[in-house]
C-alpha cells in the first residue's frame, strides 16, 4: 500500500482515539438512545480501517494490540457467558438479570446483563470486520499474492 | 435401575485409562460389571416370573414433560439376563482372545458402550429413548465391526452395516412418531394399551410398514440380509455378542415387543411370514454355499432371525412360546459356536471348514462343547433346541393362510440348518489331522469358560425345560402374547407330526452334511448371488448416491460466486411467486396521498445510482454508484425514525466501500466479455426478483396481520428491558438469542475469508516450492 498524504497520517493519529472513545460511548448509550454494540463495533473498525489505509498493516495491528481472530472468539464467549447467569437463578436462557447500583448522585446506575451480551457483539463485530480488512490488506501487499491468473 | 443401564457407558469411559493398568486381567476385571448386572437382573426374577409389570419413570426434562421410563416385562428381562450374562461371558472371552492387541482398551470401550446401549434398547419404556438406544447400538455395532480399521474389508463391511441399520433407523423413527400419534402415548406402556386405536388408525399400514423396514434392516431379513456375513469382519467376540445373541436379536425384539397392539391383522401375519420363511430359507441355502466357519455360522442366524420374525408374524400362544424358547436357545448354542470358532481360529489359524480335520485329539474340550452346541443347533433330544424346534413345527401346522409354502420354506431351511450344525459341529473335529498354520492345541479357561457354560446351559435347560420355564419364559412368552401364557414345555410331546418333522430334517441334514462337498460346489457354480444378490442392489444405490451428490455439487457449488447468486435468487423468486400467487396476494390501489417531495427524491436517486452501477463501465464508478444508493436507503431510514438502522446502514455501506476498494486492485481491468443474452437474463432475474420484493412489501404493509408484536416490545422495553431505544432493547434482550445467532455467523464468515484468501496463498507457495515453475 502506497505512502499516504501527511495530513491524513496527523489526522489518523488524532482520529483513532477519538473515533475509539465514540465507539464506546455509542456502545454504553445504545440502551437508551440510538447505539448499540453493533453500531459502536462498526465505528471503531471504520477507525481503524482509517488508520490502516493511512498508516499501513504494521501499525494498524500494533493498534489494535491483539490479533482480531481472538477478538471473535472473547466477543462469542462474553456473549454467550452473558446469558448463563440467568441459568442459576432459574430463569430460562438468555434473561437478563439487573443491578441497580443508587451510588451516584446522578441517579441509580442500572448494570445488566444485556449491557454485557452488547460488549460481546461488539467484540465479535471489531473482530469479524478487523479479519477481513487485514487479510484483504496483507493478501493485496504481499508479493507473492495469487494474482487472478485463469479464473 | 438408571445406573444399571448407563454403568456400562460409566465403565466405558474409564477403560481406557482402566485396561492397561490392568494388563492381562483386564477382560476378568471388566467382566465383573456385566456378573454383577446379571445378577441384579436374576434378583427381578421372583417379581416378573410371578406375572408383574415393573416400571421406573425418571424425570428426564422436567420442563417438557419428558420422561425416561424404564420397562421391566418377562420379555424385557429375557433380553437383559442374555445381554448381561452373555456380555460376562464375551467380555471375559476377549480378555484373552485379544490379549496383547494395542486397541484393546478402545475394544473395550466400544464393547462396553454397546452393552448399555442394547440393555437401554430393552429396558425403555419411552419411544424416543428407544430410538435413541437403538441408534447407539448401530453406531457401536459399525466401530466394532470396524476394529480392525487398517482392513479396507473391514471398513467397507462396517459402513454396510451402518448405512443398512440407520436407513431402517430412520424408518423406525417415523413409524414410532405415527404409531406415538395414533396410540395418544411416547411409552411403549400406553402403545399396548392403546392396541385396538392403533390396528383401527387410517395410517396402520404405514405405522406397521415403517417399523418393520427398521426391524427387517436390524435383523438382517432378506433383502437386507447381506450386512450380517459381513460384519464378521469383526473380532470374534464381536461376532458372537452383536452378530448373533444380542444386536441382531433388537428388530425381532421390537416385532415381538409391538406383536400384542400391532399383531394380528392380515398385514403383519402375511408379510412377517412370508419374510421370515423366506428369510431362514436363504440364510440356509447361502450357509451352505459358503466355506468360512464365520461366515456359515453369520448365514444361519440369519435363518434363526427368519425363524424368529416368522414366529412373531404367526401370533398366538404356541407361537409366542415357541418365539421366547427359539430366542434362548438359539442365543445360547449360536453363542457358543461362535466362541468355538473364534478358539479354533485363535488356536490353529484355521478359518476355513474345508481346511479343518482332526482337532478333537488336541482340543478335547472344544470338541465336547462343539458337538454339544451343534446338537442343540441341530435340534436334537434332549437338548433345548429340539424343544424349540417341535415348538416352531406346531406354530407353522396352527397357520391358518400361506401354510404350504411357509411350511416347504420352514422344513427345507431346517434341513439346511442341520446340516450347518453338522459340518461345523464335526467337520473340523474328526477326520485325519491337517497341517495348520499353527499346531493345534487346547485353548486356555477363559476361552473356553464361555462357550462351555452356553453349551451346558443349553442341555441343562433341555432337560428340565420346567426350569426356564417357570423362571422366565411363561413371563416372556405372555408378554409377547399380550396375555398370561401356560407353556407346559416338554421334552416328549408324544409321536405326533411335529416329532416326525424333526426326525425328517435330522435325516435329510445329516445327508446334506455328508455329501457337503458336492452340494456347495454346485451352489456356488450357480452362481446366482453374484448377478442378482441383494447385495448387488446395495452397491448399485451407493454408486447412485455417489452420483447424484456429484451430479447436484457441480450443478449447486460450482465454485461461481455469480451461479451461486443466481441459484439462490431463482430459487427465492419461485418461493415468492408459488407463495404469492397461492395466498391471492394483491398489489394495493396506488395513492399518492401523504407521500413528500424529499421521499420522491430520496427514491430518484437511489433509482439512479442503481441504474449507474449496472451500466457503468468503471469498477470505481460502480462501486461509489453502489455506495450512494445504500446511503440513500438509510437517509429512508432516518426519515421513517428509525435512527439504528439508519446508522447501521452508513456504516455498513462505508466499510463495503472500504473492502471492495482494497479488493478492487486485484482484479483485471474491465473488459466487455458478457455476451448479450446472459445480460438479459441476469437482468430479468434482478428485475424479477425486485419486482417480487416490491409485491410482497406492499403485500404485507397492506395485510396488518400481525400488528401486536410491536405494541408489545414498545411498552416492555423499559419495564422489563431497562431501556428506552427499543431496537436495541430487542436486539440484545427480547431477541438476543438471534443476535447470538448472527455474531457467530459474522465471525464464522470472517473466518471463512481469512481461510479462502490465507490458506490459498500458502497452498499455491508450498505447492509452488514443490514444483518450481
Amino acid at each position: 500500500m502506497r505512502k499516504q498524504s501527511v495530513i491524513l497520517r496527523t489526522a489518523a493519529h488524532v482520529l483513532l482515539p477519538l473515533l475509539l472513545l465514540f465507539s464506546a460511548f455509542l456502545l454504553l448509550r445504545g440502551h437508551n438512545a440510538p447505539g448499540g454494540g453493533f453500531i459502536a463495533g462498526l465505528v471503531a473498525s471504520a477507525a481503524l480501517a482509517l488508520y490502516l489505509f493511512s498508516l499501513g498493516i504494521a501499525s494498524a495491528r500494533h493498534a489494535l494490540g491483539v490479533d482480531p481472530r481472538r477478538l471473535i472468539g472473547a466477543g462469542l464467549v462474553i456473549a454467550i457467558g452473558s446469558a448463563l447467569p440467568a441459568a442459576f437463578f432459574g430463569d430460562a436462557f438468555f434473561t437478563g438479570r439487573w443491578l441497580t447500583l443508587d451510588w451516584f448522585p446522578s441517579g441509580p446506575l442500572k448494570l445488566g446483563t444485556p449491557l454485557l451480551f452488547d460488549l460481546g457483539v461488539y467484540l465479535v463485530v471489531i473482530g469479524s470486520v478487523m479479519t477481513i480488512v487485514l487479510t484483504l490488506a496483507e493478501a493485496e501487499e504481499r508479493p507473492d499474492a495469487p494474482s487472478n491468473e485463469g479464473d | 435401575m438408571l445406573l444399571a443401564v448407563l454403568s456400562g457407558f460409566l465403565l466405558a469411559a474409564v477403560a481406557p485409562w482402566l485396561v492397561p493398568r490392568l494388563g492381562a486381567h483386564a477382560g476378568r476385571v471388566l467382566a465383573l460389571l456385566p456378573v454383577g448386572l446379571f445378577l441384579w437382573f436374576a434378583s427381578l426374577l421372583p417379581a416378573v416370573g410371578g406375572g408383574e409389570t415393573l416400571l421406573w419413570e425418571y424425570a428426564w426434562v422436567p420442563g417438557l414433560d419428558v420422561q425416561l421410563g424404564f420397562l421391566v416385562d418377562g420379555l424385557s428381562l429375557l433380553f437383559a439376563l442374555l445381554i448381561s450374562g452373555i456380555g460376562a461371558l464375551v467380555t471375559l472371552y476377549a480378555g484373552s482372545y485379544l490379549a496383547g492387541h494395542r486397541d484393546l482398551a478402545r475394544f473395550f470401550v466400544w464393547l462396553l458402550a454397546f452393552m448399555a446401549s442394547m440393555l437401554g434398547l430393552v429396558l425403555s419404556d419411552g419411544l424416543i429413548a428407544l430410538f435413541v438406544f437403538w441408534e447407539l447400538t448401530s453406531i457401536t455395532s459399525f466401530l466394532l465391526i470396524g476394529f480392525a480399521h487398517e482392513d479396507k474389508t473391514a471398513r467397507q463391511a462396517a459402513l454396510q452395516g451402518l448405512f443398512v441399520t440407520v436407513g431402517g433407523g430412520l424408518a423406525l423413527l417415523a413409524g414410532f412418531v405415527l404409531l406415538a400419534l395414533a396410540a395418544g402415548g411416547w411409552s411403549l406402556s400406553a402403545v399396548l394399551d392403546a392396541g385396538d386405536a392403533v390396528r383401527e388408525h387410517a395410517h396402520y399400514a404405514v405405522i406397521a410398514w415403517l417399523i418393520f423396514l427398521g426391524a427387517f434392516t436390524k435383523s438382517a431379513q432378506v433383502p437386507f440380509h447381506f450386512w450380517l456375513p459381513n460384519a464378521m469382519a469383526a473380532p470374534t467376540p464381536v461376532s458372537a455378542y452383536l452378530h448373533s445373541a444380542t444386536m441382531v436379536k433388537a428388530g425381532v425384539y421390537l416385532l415381538a415387543r409391538f406383536q400384542p397392539a400391532l399383531g394380528g391383522t392380515d398385514l403383519w401375519v402375511f408379510t412377517l411370514t412370508l419374510v421370515g420363511a423366506a428369510t431362514l430359507f436363504t440364510g440356509a441355502l447361502l450357509a451352505l454355499r459358503s466355506s468360512g466357519m464365520k461366515r456359515m455360522l453369520a448365514y444361519s442366524t440369519v435363518m434363526a432371525l427368519g425363524t424368529l420374525t416368522l414366529l412373531a408374524g404367526i401370533g398366538g400362544e404356541t407361537a409366542a412360546i415357541a418365539f421366547v424358547a427359539f430366542l434362548l436357545a438359539h442365543s445360547l448354542y449360536k453363542g457358543a459356536l461362535f466362541l468355538i470358532a473364534g478358539v479354533i481360529d485363535h488356536e490353529t489359524g484355521c478359518r476355513e471348514v474345508p481346511e479343518m480335520g482332526g482337532f478333537g485329539r488336541a482340543m478335547p474340550v472344544s470338541f465336547a462343547v462343539a458337538v454339544l452346541a451343534a446338537l442343540s443347533a441341530a435340534g436334537v433330544m434332549p437338548l433345548f433346541g429340539f424343544i424349540a424346534k417341535e415348538l416352531l413345527f406346531e406354530s407353522a401346522l396352527g397357520l391358518a393362510a400361506w401354510q404350504p409354502v411357509v411350511l416347504t420354506l420352514t422344513l427345507a431351511g431346517l434341513v439346511g440348518g442341520v446340516a450347518v450344525a453338522a459340518v461345523v459341529g464335526l467337520r473340523p473335529w474328526i477326520g485325519r489331522p491337517v497341517t495348520t498354520p499353527r499346531e493345534p492345541h487346547e485353548a486356555p479357561l477363559d476361552l473356553l469358560a464361555g462357550p462351555a457354560l452356553l453349551a451346558l446351559l443349553g442341555l441343562l435347560f433341555g432337560l428340565l425345560p420346567g426350569l426356564a420355564e417357570r423362571g422366565l419364559l411363561a413371563a416372556a412368552a405372555g408378554a409377547v402374547h399380550g396375555q398370561a401364557v401356560t407353556p407346559n414345555l416338554a421334552l416328549w410331546h408324544g409321536l405326533n407330526l411335529p416329532l416326525a418333522m424333526s426326525a425328517l430334517t435330522l435325516v435329510a441334514g445329516l445327508l446334506v452334511a455328508w455329501r457337503w462337498d458336492g452340494i456347495r460346489k454346485m451352489l456356488v457354480g450357480l452362481g446366482f448371488v453374484e448377478r442378482f444378490g441383494a447385495e448387488r442392489g446395495y452397491d448399485a444405490g451407493m454408486l447412485g448416491l455417489v452420483r447424484v451428490a456429484a451430479w447436484q455439487t457441480r450443478l449447486l457449488q460450482n465454485g461461481h460466486l455469480r451461479y451461486y447468486i443466481l441459484t439462490t435468487l431463482s430459487a427465492t423468486a419461485l418461493l415468492l411467486v408459488y407463495a404469492l400467487v397461492t395466498r391471492h396476494a394483491v398489489i394495493p390501489p396506488w395513492s399518492s396521498s401523504g407521500v413528500r417531495l424529499y421521499e420522491v427524491v430520496i427514491g430518484a436517486v437511489v433509482l439512479m445510482a442503481a441504474l449507474v452501477a449496472v451500466t457503468t463501465r468503471s469498477r470505481l464508478g460502480a462501486v461509489a454508484s453502489l455506495g450512494a444508493a445504500g446511503f440513500g436507503v438509510a437517509l429512508i431510514y432516518v426519515l421513517f425514525s428509525a435512527p439504528d438502522v439508519g446508522i447501521t446502514q452508513v456504516l455498513i455501506e462505508t466499510l463495503t466501500v472500504l473492502m471492495l476498494v482494497l479488493v478492487l486492485f486485484r482484479l483485471p481491468s474491465f473488459l466487455g466479455l458478457t455476451p448479450g443474452r446472459i445480460k438479459l437474463r441476469d437482468a430479468s432475474i434482478s428485475l424479477t426478483i425486485g419486482g417480487l420484493m416490491s409485491w410482497l412489501l406492499l403485500d404485507a404493509v397492506a395485510a396488518h396481520h400481525q400488528g401486536s408484536i410491536s405494541r408489545y416490545f414498545v411498552e416492555n422495553a423499559v419495564p422489563a428491558g431497562h431501556g428506552q431505544n427499543i431496537v436495541n432493547v430487542i436486539l440484545v434482550d427480547f431477541r438476543a438469542l438471534d443476535t447470538l445467532g448472527e455474531i457467530v455467523v459474522l465471525g464464522l464468515a470472517a473466518i471463512g475469508v481469512y481461510a479462502m484468501i490465507k490458506l490459498r496463498a500458502e497452498d499455491r507457495r508450498r505447492r509452488g516450492k514443490e514444483e518450481p515453475r
